[in-house]
Order: C-alpha cells, then structure tokens, then sequence
C-alpha cells in the first residue's frame, strides 16, 4: 500500500507545472548582512543578554567559576529542599559532583524501562552539561547521548544545566554553523545530528487556559543555569 | 476511570453548514468575548516581536523564498528525505489519503500490541481523525497538549491550531475538570488546574506504548525531523514510549538544516508572539545501543490528503508554503468573530478556508472562501507570504464555474454553480456595457421603485431592503449643472 502511495503521489508531484525554480536561498549572506548591521558584541554583553533573556523565560542565572560550581550547585540543591538528583556517572562532571557531597547523587545508569516509577515519581532533579547557549533568545543547546540521557532535562521537576559563557553564540544559526551540526568538508558532508538535539529557553510552560501563563506544564518546573565565567566576572 | 473512558463522543461539525453555524456563533456572547480577547493579546504579543519593519520584510522575504524553494524541489526532497531517514534508521511511510494513514499508524500499534498512545500536538492527526481510527481498535488515543487534552476531555475538536482550547473560560474548564478528571475538585486557579492535568498526563506518558507527533520541518539533507513546543509533552511524546509514530504533510520539508532557524525565528514569533519556544526538539534517529532512553522505533508517515491537487497548480502551490503559525487566524476580523468551530473543518480562518478545498473537495467547503471581507490582514502578517485573498478569489472562481481550459478540475469544481447566479451577473454585464440600455434601466429603476421586492434572499436575512432612489445621481449631478 505504501509504496503504491508513494509512487502516486511522487508521480502526481513530478507531472505538476514547474515554473522556472527560484536559486537556492543565500541563509548564510541574510545572517552576514545582520552580523554587518550591528555592532559585535563583546564577551560581557554576550553573558547579559544571554541572563537577561533567560531571566525573561524564568530560567534562573547562577554564575560559578570552574573550580566552585559543584559547591553553588550543592548549596542550591539544599536551597531546594532536593533529595535526589540524576547525573551522568560517566561524563566529565562526574568526579566534581561526586566529590561535592551532593546529597542523594543518582546516576542515570541502567536504560529507563528498569525504572521508569522512579524516574517519574522519585527524582527531584537532573544535572546536565550543555553544548553552548544562544544569546538573542535565552537558549540552551543540549545533545543529550548515552552518557546524559534525554529524560535527564525533562522528566525531573528542576533541570540544573552547566552552560560554559566560552560557549555562547549570537543566534540559532551561528551555533549550527559553528559547531557544524549538518557535516562540514572534514566530515564529507556527513551529517553530525545526534540521535536528539535540543534547544531548551525556560522551564516547561503552557497559556493553554485563557492564554494565563502558568509552569511546569508536563517537564521541568524550574530550569536553572550554572553559567561558568571567569573569576572576575563573578 | 481514565479521562478517556470519561469523555464525550465527539461532536461531528460537517463544513457544509457553514453559514448556519456562523450567525449561531456570533450570538454567543462568552464565545465571542474569548475569542476577541485572545486574538486581541496575541496580536499585540506578536507586534512587539517585529518592531522593525524593514527588518520583518527581510525575514518575511527569506522565508517566502525557503519556502518557494522547496517546494519548488518537494519531489527530489521528500525522495532524499526518505533515504536519509531510512540511513538513520527511521521507517518512512506514505499515504495517499488519511485511511491509509490511520491503517498505517494502527498496523504500528497493534504490531506493538498497544493499549494506549499518547498524543502531542499535531494538526495532521485531526485532520485524519486518527483518534477514531484507533478507537475503533480499542486503542485509547489520548491528546497530551494540554489544550488537546481539555477540548478532547469535552468531545470537541480544537478551535484554533495553536491555541486549542482558546474558545473555553477558565470557569468551564474548571467545572469540565471537577466533572471528568477523577479525584480533581473544582478550582479557576490556572496554576493548579495545569497541575491537574499534568499529574493525570505524566501518569500516562509512563504506561503508553506508542507516542504521536507532528512535525514542523523535516529536514532532507540531514533526516531530522524538528518539532516546536513549550509544554513538554512532545518531548515526552517522543521519548518515554517505546514507539515513536510521527505523522506530517508532505509539504513540511526543507532541503538543508540552515533552512530551519529564519522558519523557526518566524513561526514562534508569529504565533504567540514568543521569540523562542521552551522547546526545539530534533529527533534523527531512534535510541542507539547503549543510550538509555528515547524510543526503540521510529516513524514517519508522508501524507498527501489532497495536497498535491493544490500543488498541481502553480498559483495554489503558494498554499503548501504554510508553516502553521495562525498568524492569519489571529488577525482575521471573521474568524475572530465566528471562533475556530463554526468553519466545521480541522484547519478554520483564512489558512482553511484555502486549505480545505483540496482536502475535503469543494463541494463541501465552497462557503469557506466566502467567510472574508478581503481585507487582507491575513496575507499581511503571513510569515512566509502567501497571497490568501488572491487564493479565496480564485477558489470562488473555481466553485462556480467549470474548469478553465488547461486546467485540472479540482474536486468538487463547479460546487457552486447557479443557473439564477449565472443570468443575473449576463444581466448585470449587459446592462452595464450596452449605454442606451443601462440608461433605460435607470430610468426604469426609479419610476417603478415601489416594485422593489421587501425580501431579497441573503440581503434581507440581516438588512433592510435596498430600494432604488427616486432620483439617479447621473440625473442629481445634471440637474445641478444646470442651476
């Protein structure tokens, strides 16, 4: 049945009127055009648009430096009242959270079938690393894999996310482009689209019931930013 | 109980009584006040995110031009889009029409013996009715937007694509939820109305076996499909279950990722007025051995309903640029009067009243493209610049008359034709290129205005008669030359 549809309806496409096609769209020159519009931004004002915009989406900015993030992450998990929190045992964080003497560390470490109750109903926060953030929106990237899994940033009522200030770019596009998600020449075009990739801007929220705003619609209530900036930025 | 077991069959709203519902519509007051005050947040909501004009047009212009391009390559797209997706190993499907669709997503669930689907947004599955399909297998489809889930807890379809619940107060879903949710008592705080839907949801997402998605972009060159949410339950949707079933137009399809963010940018913004939702969620293939989470299967499946018909030719074409965003409805000066459920189809207010046609056939939605003033609002603030009151002129063209040489008669061509429409418009047309006759015409129309009959078919339903003046303005300005 399938392949009967799909010979229709390519059929039907390719017998269809074709004017002459438009040229590829030039994405990369519209973004050019806007870089050369405005004034680059330097790294401080990269960190406050990227806090202010977040702010906006009730993200809550925390900034820590390399060497104390554990210890603000463990003051806020007692801040929090959180008795449980998922991490990745395998990631680079591992060692300084576990060092940290976070009460109640879990690590995600069996596939979610085994314990999908407890995820759900048992697990006050998740920790996650990210992959950089957006400045014009307030937005973190996220590849979760098999060491930070993807129900690590939605099922828990708060996300902690780890987000380095290096890591920020100006908008959607100049983090895929920069990070190169849809392959380069090095990678002969392959695409580097992980299983999931995702942009998280606040916590989960809905204005479902007469456009009222309200949080923590079906994911996390609260999402909140560890941003690692340089000591003097503080 | 379940809120399923719980709900009202569902009320049927067939297209074709358009012009009965409507007056019924614009006399409910509650109606109307949630509608206006919606539409009145959302556009204002949307005009702070573009305050630069020259800027928008810029955006509006890239996005058109993605648009244009795409489909201009749909057929090679959606063949390097299925290879992509078969390379990443997620199994692509097509449909003709929505049976096939909903045969293909029932075979799924009964392959996985399932009992229950959770359900995210998606426009595409109401428009197959998917949800009767699979209750008709005894399989409980369950809407997890939370929207989705109040208009389905009540038996009714969504009012508005983004907002689906938007015709409701909080007061009655406060009392829909104190009668149906079991356990929940009656409360208008919205805060702790979200909360009960969420506790009954997040149960749900744990047990299901299959979850179902749209799509908002599917992307050719790389396999992804993206999906655009704040609440979460997408993600939960395509996540928790072990089955991932997601269901899209085929026009939904651009060639390369890069193509996504000047969309994306527009949609969210057009929307609701949000420069960036909670959630872009981009999915590429199922779970990989040794991740821990994410479904074990997943699927695509490629739904024409009608589309090609539209595609066919190059004008209506420009319909398939829609990327949903309800700009058009929110700023329609009809549907914000009529509400979503007077058009009786799954898309209502100006993108339907072009969609529909080709979806459901002419014969049964001719009176839609003759819900507009023209205006032009909706073509105005349409991110990707579709010509919606040239498309509604040219679908009450199509409706009633054959079609034109060289062109493909669309289903239901002609639906609307009238032998009296036909005689009066010659009459019209004689009288007013033949001078002497027009002349005697005037002459005529003012001695004998007493002739006039009081009731003039749709004039008089909610106007007084038109009667000729006594006197021409032809022979007003002579006189006062005259003087």
């Amino acid at each position: 049945m399938t392949s009967t549809a799909r010979n229709n309806i390519l059929q039907r496409l390719r017998s269809a009127p074709q004017g002459k096609p438009p040229l590829a769209p030039d994405v990369h020159g519209f973004y050019a055009t806007a870089r050369n519009a405005a004034p680059a931004e330097d790294r401080a004002a990269r960190i406050e648009r990227f806090c202010e915009k977040m702010a906006f989406w009730r993200g809550e900015v925390v900034r820590v430096t390399h060497s104390n993030w554990a210890e603000s992450l463990r003051a806020l998990c007692v801040a929090k009242n959180v008795n449980s929190l998922l991490y990745g045992a395998q990631t680079a964080q591992a060692a300084a959270l576990e060092a940290a003497g976070i009460n109640g560390l879990k690590p995600y470490d069996r596939p979610v079938d085994d314990w999908k109750p407890e995820l759900f109903r048992d697990t006050d926060a998740g920790f996650t690393s990210t992959r950089g953030g957006i400045t014009e929106t307030g937005t973190l990237i996220l590849w979760p894999d098999e060491k930070e899994p993807r129900l690590m940033s939605l099922v828990p009522p708060i996300h902690f996310a780890l987000l380095d200030a290096s890591q920020l770019y100006d908008n959607f596009f100049d983090a895929m482009t920069g990070q190169g998600w849809s392959g380069d020449e090095a990678s002969a075009g392959i695409s580097k689209m992980p299983t999931n990739a995702l942009l998280i801007s606040g916590p989960s929220k809905t204005a479902d019931i007469q456009v009222t705003l309200a949080y923590g619609a079906h994911g996390p209530k609260e999402l909140v930013i560890l941003l690692v900036v340089n000591e003097e930025e503080l | 109980m379940s809120a399923h077991e719980n709900s009202q069959p569902l009320k049927f709203i067939p297209a074709s009584e358009f012009k009965q519902r409507t007056s019924e519509a614009v006399s409910d007051e509650l109606l109307r006040k949630s509608f206006r005050g919606a539409m009145d947040f959302l556009m204002a909501k949307r005009a702070t995110q573009f305050p630069d004009p020259v800027a928008l047009e810029a955006q509006r212009g890239l996005a058109e031009h993605i648009r244009k391009y795409s489909l201009a390559h749909l057929p090679d797209l959606l063949e390097q889009l299925e290879r992509n997706l078969t390379a990443n190993g997620i199994q692509v499907h097509w449909a003709e029409n929505a049976e096939q669709a909903n045969a293909i997503i029932v075979g799924i669930a009964q392959k996985h013996s399932a009992k229950l689907m959770v359900k995210g947004k998606s426009m595409v599955s109401e428009e197959t009715e998917l949800n009767h399909a699979m209750e008709a297998v005894g399989i409980e489809a369950l809407e997890s937007d939370m929207g989705e889930y109040i208009v389905q807890l009540d038996g009714e379809k969504p009012s508005h694509i983004i907002m689906p619940a938007i015709h409701k107060t909080k007061q009655q879903i406060a009392k829909l939820f104190a009668e149906k949710v079991p356990g929940a008592s009656y409360t208008e705080s919205v805060d702790e109305l979200i909360g009960i839907g969420r506790a009954v949801l997040r149960e749900k997402f744990m047990t299901a076996e299959i979850g179902l998605s749209g799509v908002n972009f599917a992307v050719a060159e790389t396999g992804t499909l993206c999906l655009v949410e704040n609440e979460g339950n997408g993600r939960m949707c395509t996540t928790v279950p072990k089955v991932h079933v997601a269901i899209t137009g085929i026009e939904k399809i651009v060639e390369k990722l890069e193509h996504v963010p000047p969309l994306f940018g527009l949609l969210t913004r057009s929307a609701t007025g949000q420069a960036v939702t909670t959630y872009f969620n981009m999915i590429s293939r199922p779970r990989q051995p040794g991740e821990k989470d994410g479904p074990q299967e997943v699927h695509l499946v490629l739904l024409d309903n009608g589309r090609t018909q539209a595609y066919n030719d190059e004008q209506m074409r420009s319909t398939l640029q829609c990327i949903r965003c309800g700009a058009c409805m929110n700023h329609c000066p009809v549907y914000t009067r009529v509400g979503g459920h007077a058009y009786g189809t799954t898309y209502p207010g100006p993108i339907g009243e072009i969609i529909s046609p080709h979806m459901m056939g002419l014969a049964a939605t001719h009176a839609l493209p003759t819900a507009s003033s023209l205006c032009g609002a909706c073509s105005e603030v349409c991110p990707v610049k579709i010509p919606i009151p040239d498309l509604l002129i040219r679908l009450r063209g199509e409706a009633s008359h054959d079609a034109r040489p060289g062109h493909a008669p669309l289903v239901g061509q002609g639906a609307a034709k009238s032998a009296l429409m036909d005689i009066v418009w010659a009459g019209w047309a004689a009288l007013y290129t033949r001078p002497a006759l027009y002349r005697a015409f005037g002459w005529l129309a003012t001695r004998f205005r007493f002739l006039t009959p009081p009731m003039q078919s749709g004039w008089t339903y909610s106007r007084t008669p038109l009667k000729p003046a006594a006197r021409s303005l032809r022979d007003l300005l002579a006189e006062r030359k005259r003087k």
